[in-house]
């Protein structure tokens, strides 16, 4: 932020001295001209100060994790170079290349590039996360508007929620006679907690000021869902979906291994005993990487929907 | 004149963890249409409290409220109110919030262009309508409280009640919102009941000013008619002998009769 403003702090004294001289020239072109010169005078001169600021809080941003990173590779590297069942860096590297060569081949359902066994993943991700959504933030919302639904609830919801969602897998089995869909339903098991909680949390939190302002305009039942409630909510919703998402891809791997079918879940398990352990690596990586790029984007999106009370 | 509310022998008690706590007694108090009132008193008294019983945010324990023959028995918006902290809803504009109460109270008579011009003519008549289409996190405290203060007087509300609408403003900000504020009143006729802790700002605005004593079981101390001719300048009455009569009576019913043991 202070990197951002200080150049258009120094900017403006350097070019109202620098149009200062051309304006005293007198004649009524040298004026004109005068707009654009500062801008070229005073352009290299107020940039030298803050592109080494700008350069050392880059450093500062970049070096640790850059740092960090290295670290990771090198102990990795030494790892690998001691126990040599264990693939090193540039092995990794190596399967690495080939792998994403062409991450979209088919050959049977056994076979798939790692680009069909995220897709299948994120698949049943969504899924289940959307079947939780449709059911949790409803039931969030009645359970953070009614205090007796709040009571007659919690208790069920304070017992189911502590239960690793792999134990509902068997239910799900039983119920859908099928692995896809009991994988589905394990998404939907896990990922509807964070949601019902943190909806409901929103909709006890909606500050009294607002609520005021509806009973004062009598604001009709459905306005005030659309105007108040709804948008005072959304932040604590968004924040139930992020940590709703980040399980539910923490849980998927897990359920893969235990489903099989396309995923990546399935895919480590498969190259487990296939003995790759360089794809094993790589899809450790891979997981980490989508599980990042999931919770930034939807952090993004918390971030357009949060309001300043003031 | 036509009396638009009146208070008869209300009261308010709270039940709280420590016991029932009498906040408000005895209050008997008539107000006309056309009249600005001011209540004023130290912290505590119960002046808020007398305000949310006429807006009709809580309900009285004992007496009775009547805004136009009817009981009051709950808030309405031919009741407005300005809140202290300006109480815009952040994820609208300055415009989509005054339009929010423009909706609601005429919305069902009169075309969206009605609307929308309605609108704009109150923030307009605050000095807003340069920042229609900024959200409140936008602009400054004080522009906040003129679109608070437009989002009211743009429901034509029978009476405004302003909950110490300038409290949490710098002096030069507050003396400038008071000032807008006398020329609205002067331009609608409005009927104000308006709660402050400022002396200077009771004599300014007001007709009446309505001296509360302390809590608990706080009532109406004394009543202070101020017969200074409108529309007032700020300037011209610092000066004022009547002026500052009237801001001693005050000072001394609030620092002499009703001095608060501990600050």
């Amino acid at each position: 932020m202070s990197t951002a403003t200080l150049p258009v702090g120094l900017n403006t004294p350097a070019g109202a001295r620098t149009a200062e001289p051309a304006a005293k020239a007198g004649a009524a072109p040298a004026v004109l001209a005068a707009a654009p010169a500062p801008a070229k005078t005073a352009s290299p001169k107020s940039q030298k100060v803050p592109l080494m600021a700008r350069f050392n809080a880059f450093l500062k941003a970049v070096l640790p994790p850059l740092i960090g990173l290295a670290l990771l590779v090198g102990i990795w590297a030494l790892v690998a170079s001691k126990e040599s069942s264990f693939p090193g860096p540039a092995q990794t590297w190596d399967a690495a290349t080939k792998i994403f060569a062409d991450p979209f081949y088919s050959n049977g359902p056994n076979d798939q590039g790692i680009g069909w066994n995220i897709l299948s993943s994120l698949k049943r991700v969504g899924v289940g996360f959307g079947f939780a959504a449709l059911v949790g933030i409803p039931l969030g919302f009645i359970i953070g508007r009614f205090a007796f639904m709040n009571s007659m609830l919690d208790p069920i919801i304070s017992l189911l929620r502590p239960v690793s969602p792999l134990a509902w897998l068997p239910i799900g089995l039983m119920v859908f006679k099928a692995a896809d869909p009991a994988a589905t339903w394990t998404i939907f098991i896990c990922s509807i907690w964070p949601m019902i909680l943190n909806t409901a949390q929103g909709v006890q939190r909606v500050p009294q000021d607002y609520l005021n302002v509806a009973r004062v305009l009598n604001l009709s039942e459905m306005k005030i869902i659309t105007k108040i409630l709804f948008p005072a909510v959304l932040p604590y919703m968004l924040t139930g979906i992020r940590l709703s998402i980040g399980t539910a891809w923490l849980v998927i791997v897990a359920a893969e291994m235990l489903t099989g079918g396309v995923g990546i879940g399935f895919w480590v398990w498969d190259e487990w005993n296939n003995l790759k352990v360089e794809h094993i690596v790589i899809a450790i990586f891979v997981i980490g990487v989508v599980g990042l790029i999931l919770e930034q984007a939807l952090l993004l999106i918390a971030k357009r929907f949060t309001y300043d009370s003031n | 004149m036509d009396t638009i509310v009146k208070i008869e022998n209300a009261g308010m008690t709270f039940n709280t963890k420590q016991g029932r706590f009498v906040a408000l007694r005895d209050i008997d108090l008539t107000i006309s249409k056309g009249e600005v009132i001011a209540l004023i008193g130290h912290s505590g008294c119960g002046k808020s409290t007398l305000l949310n019983l006429i807006a009709g945010l809580t309900l009285p324990t004992e007496g009775v409220l009547i805004c136009n023959g009817r009981e009051i028995a709950g808030p309405g918006p031919e009741r407005a109110v300005v809140f202290q902290n300006h109480s815009l809803l952040p994820w609208l504009t300055c415009f989509e919030n005054v339009y929010l109460a423009v909706e609601r109270v005429f919305g069902a008579k009169e075309g969206k262009a009605k609307l929308k011009a309605r609108t704009a003519a109150a923030l307009e008549m605050v000095h807003m309508d340069h920042a229609m289409t900024k959200y409140p996190h936008e602009v400054s405290g004080g522009m906040k409280q003129r679109v608070g203060i437009a989002r009211a007087f743009a429901m034509e509300p029978q009476i405004l009640l302003m909950d110490e609408p300038f409290g949490a403003l710098d002096a030069l900000t507050r003396a400038s919102l008071q000032d807008e504020l006398i020329g609205v009143m002067a331009k609608t006729g409005a009927t104000v009941v308006m709660v402050t802790h400022d002396v200077e700002e009771a004599v300014l605005l007001s007709d009446r000013v309505v001296m509360m004593t302390n809590g608990p079981a706080a009532t109406i101390g004394e009543i202070l008619e101020v017969k200074l001719a409108k529309p007032r300048e700020r300037l011209a009455l610092a000066h004022d002998p009547e002026f500052a009569r009237y801001r001693a009576a005050i000072v001394e019913f609030l620092y002499q009769k009703q001095m608060k043991k501990a600050a």
